[in-house]
């Protein structure tokens, strides 16, 4: 986030889309959402990003702690099938309104 | 052992008078001045006053000592790591050496990136493949307790002054601080305007752009 940042803008997080939660046919479970991670199509390249935590972030119409931003904090669990999607967990489960939407993959904890 | 006695169960194969005489107790007294000597009782301890209804075990403080971090293998001093979090995201940075808590000294070079002598944590570090000659650079004396906080100064205020600003304590740096990034920078800059560019990447930051996949890159 910007955060009265001045400086060069450095885009240090991998997208992601939130795909939905993690259903079978009629059953979803909200507990765990699924993301698709730009660039990443097939589980093996998943390996890279287990433990990685993601950000969902989003606006709200009050300020809390002088910005209207607001962040749900989580990380990629394990992959999901076969072609590149993951897994993930949130501190809190994601809402509804977050399918289809954006959530920053950051590159930490790093083990490289 | 002497021969089990066939006539019956119970019936020994040694005389009463055979059997004292093989345990010896006599040769016992006989040392001790005629009596077998009687072990001191130990003074009976007083009655505590209360017994507790349940028994319950006393909780044993633990013993166990945290293993030290282990430290990346990828990870040398004069690496330069680009750090992925914090106020200082994407800046190249020298690693220098790792601290008793763990944590990795790093500079910026302080005049080439504007990162100061620090503390970061290896989990939000990336090591790439450059590294630096660090072999001038003296960083015996940092640890961690040169990075502790300043203990806040409680001065008793009378009412009037309580309402003004708290703000008092000056947050500028001590000057000590201050000469030891020069002393650290000044050889580390040598060693680094040896290597051709090396000044403008550790001056430039990174950063992840279309197209690209962190889990393909090699740092």
């Amino acid at each position: 986030m910007v955060k009265g940042r001045t400086g060069q803008r450095v885009r240090l997080y991998a997208r992601g889309t939130i795909l939905g939660y993690k259903r079978s046919k009629s059953n979803q479970y909200e507990t765990t959402s699924l993301v698709q991670i730009e660039g990443v199509n097939t589980k093996e390249d998943v390996a890279w990003y287990a433990g990685k935590r993601m950000a969902y972030i989003y606006k709200a119409k009050t300020k809390s702690s002088e910005t209207r931003y607001r962040c749900i904090w989580g990380k990629v669990t394990r992959p999901h099938g076969n072609s590149g999607v993951v897994r993930a967990k949130f501190k809190s489960n994601l809402p509804p309104e977050s399918m289809g939407r954006k959530v920053r993959v950051f590159m930490y904890p790093s083990s490289i | 052992m002497a021969p089990t006695s066939k006539l019956s169960i119970g019936i020994k194969r040694a005389s009463r008078s055979h059997a004292y005489h093989r345990r010896g107790l006599w040769a016992i007294k006989a040392k001790n001045g005629g009596a077998f000597p009687k072990a001191e009782k130990p003074a009976a301890a007083a009655e505590p006053k209360f017994y507790p209804a349940d028994d319950v075990k006393p909780r044993v403080p633990s013993t166990r000592k945290p293993k030290p971090t282990k430290l990346r293998s990828s990870i040398t001093p004069g690496t330069v790591l680009i750090i992925l979090a914090g106020r200082f995201m994407g800046k190249r940075v020298v690693f220098l050496k790792q601290l008793k808590s763990g944590l990795l000294l790093i500079s910026g070079p302080f005049k080439i990136n504007g990162v100061p002598i620090r503390r970061v944590n290896q989990t939000y570090v990336i090591a790439t493949s450059t590294k630096v000659d660090i072999s001038g650079v003296d960083v015996a004396k940092f640890d961690d307790k040169y990075f502790a906080r300043e203990k806040k100064q409680k001065a008793k205020k009378t009412e009037g002054e309580l309402f003004e600003t708290e703000k008092e304590a000056s947050k500028s740096l001590p000057d000590f601080k201050k000469d030891d990034q020069k002393a650290v920078d000044a050889a580390l800059i040598k060693a680094i305007e040896a290597v051709p560019e090396l000044k403008t990447y550790l001056g430039a930051r990174f950063s992840l752009r279309d197209g690209d996949k962190p889990h393909e890159m090699v740092f």
